[in-house]
């Protein structure tokens, strides 16, 4: 990676058409760090992934979203949890699809480097049906390694996966994207407690910062801070505002 | 293979249907000729019904190729173009409510006797189920993908090549299949109102002359036609949605 992570931030409401999503936030995410926003559902986290994406088109934006250094544009990537792979396409040219819908030279070595850190160097030719859940958010996570982008967008990307699958992608995930500016939005206090080095709950009265625990990212999930931090927001999280 | 051996017994207990009732009515062979008299005929007149055959078949097949391609291309041009659906789409729309067959006569005036009027035929009458279901398909898109190529940094028209095109393919594929059944009725019909060579025209002919053997021969080798069409097609939707 060329390009230095920034820290980016975000002030202000947004709104859908006339329907407010939130009001008067304050957002901060640190530079090179994973940080973890909490929150119910239709609090408006995935609204705030999508303003920093700039797919906010339908989304009024009453405020600012910036970057530290420069413009975002270009230099974000999201992983979801629909892993968005083309089902037409090889598991190998899904991680190659950036270049291809840009229209540059694929960089065939690197994507196979690539596919190799995520453990999938077998299935390249594969298609996408024939994978399991977490194998196929392996290529996906795969495919936003390929894309080099100092902003890593996660929206609940490992929700969908069963418990020790969910666990390993987070390991795997914390040390292939280290060094980026990673905004992971998500429901579960555990997956926040164990990768957050900054923690924030959003309600619907804004958001506000929690401590995270002791240890360097990815922590533990048996590590008994991890568990206490997770505790307490399953706490914070179960007050509405 | 099962799936043959169904369709041949199908065949069969139906053409043993059709016998019986000819034999049990005592129906004259100009009225309704039994399967075995159309049998004989269609091998005795083979050479006659190939001649004829050939020709409705080239303009099925070429009605079926220049309607799915011109089809497609309408198609990918109002799902990229809003201007295009403003304008294009109405058109669209209102040319759907003239029936195709009310244009046979004015397609001979245009086109010719020979096979010009034939094509043009079976193109339009086919143009519009091509059109629409490949149009809506790609208006599917899934939001996500289209998103996620936005963030990629994709243009709108490598979106539409590299995305919403292979995902509406299926879309595209059920299109054909309606085609290749609709595409014989179009050059039958275009036969039908003017023509010296072709199955339509000899059915008509072979009616006039109460031939009517000769003239479920014709609709045998139409019908098989079309059959076969259809399967070809079904095999290469398959192909191209896989």
């Amino acid at each position: 990676m060329s390009d230095l992570a920034p820290a980016l931030s975000l002030t202000g409401s947004a709104s859908f058409g006339d329907e407010p999503v939130f009001r008067d936030i304050r957002l901060k995410v640190e530079a090179g760090q994973w940080t973890c926003l909490l929150g119910a559902s239709g609090v408006g986290k995935s609204t705030i992934l999508k303003i920093f994406a700039g797919l906010s088109d339908e989304v009024t934006l009453k405020g600012m979203a910036a970057a530290s250094n420069g413009q975002l544009k270009g230099r974000v990537t999201l992983l979801a949890q629909d892993d968005m792979l083309l089902p037409w396409l090889t598991v190998q040219q899904n991680v190659l699809l950036g270049a291809r819908l840009r229209g540059e030279r694929p960089d065939i070595i690197r994507s196979e480097e690539i596919l190799s850190k995520v453990g999938l160097s077998g299935k390249a030719k594969s298609k996408p049906r024939t994978l399991s859940g977490g194998q196929r958010q392996r290529v996906a996570l795969a495919r936003t390694l390929m894309e080099d982008r100092p902003v890593v967008l996660l929206d609940e990307p490992f929700s969908a996966l069963d418990a020790l699958t969910r666990a390993r992608m987070q390991d795997l995930s914390a040390a292939l994207l280290v060094d980026r500016t990673v905004l992971l939005v998500t429901h579960d206090p555990s997956e926040a407690a164990r990768l957050g080095h900054a923690i924030k709950v959003m309600t619907s009265s804004g958001i506000e910062d929690f401590a995270p625990p002791n240890g360097t990212v990815p922590r533990p999930y048996d590590d008994i801070d991890v568990l206490k931090t997770q505790a307490h927001l399953y706490s914070r999280l179960s007050r509405p505002t | 293979m099962k799936n043959l051996t169904a369709v041949l017994a199908s065949a069969l207990v139906a053409l043993a249907v059709w016998q019986i009732v000819v034999s049990a009515t005592g129906l004259p062979r100009f009225i309704l000729p039994g399967p075995s008299l159309v049998g004989q005929t269609v091998w005795d007149n083979r050479m006659l019904l190939a001649e004829h055959a050939l020709i409705t078949i080239s303009e099925v097949l070429a009605g079926l190729v220049l309607g799915a391609i011109i089809g497609a291309l309408s198609a990918v041009l109002l799902a990229a173009s809003s201007l295009a659906r403003t304008f294009v789409g109405p058109i669209l729309v209102f040319s759907q409510a003239i029936p195709v067959f009310a244009l046979a006569p004015i397609l001979t005036l245009w086109f010719g006797y020979g096979l010009g009027s034939k094509i043009a035929m079976a193109l339009l009458i086919i143009y519009f189920p091509v059109t629409s279901s490949f149009f809506d398909a790609l208006m599917r898109s899934n939001r996500d993908w289209l998103d996620h190529a936005r963030i990629m940094g994709a243009s709108p028209a490598r979106i539409m090549w590299h995305i919403r095109i292979p995902a509406a393919l299926p879309g595209l594929a059920s299109g054909l299949r309606l085609a290749a059944v609709y595409a014989p009725i179009g050059a039958i019909i275009g036969e039908w109102v003017g023509a010296s060579k072709g199955l339509g025209y000899l059915m008509l002919l072979a009616n006039g002359r109460a031939k009517t053997d000769l003239m479920f021969a014709a609709l045998i080798v139409l019908a098989v036609f079309t059959i076969f069409l259809r399967a070809a097609i079904d095999k290469l939707a398959n192909k191209i949605v896989d």
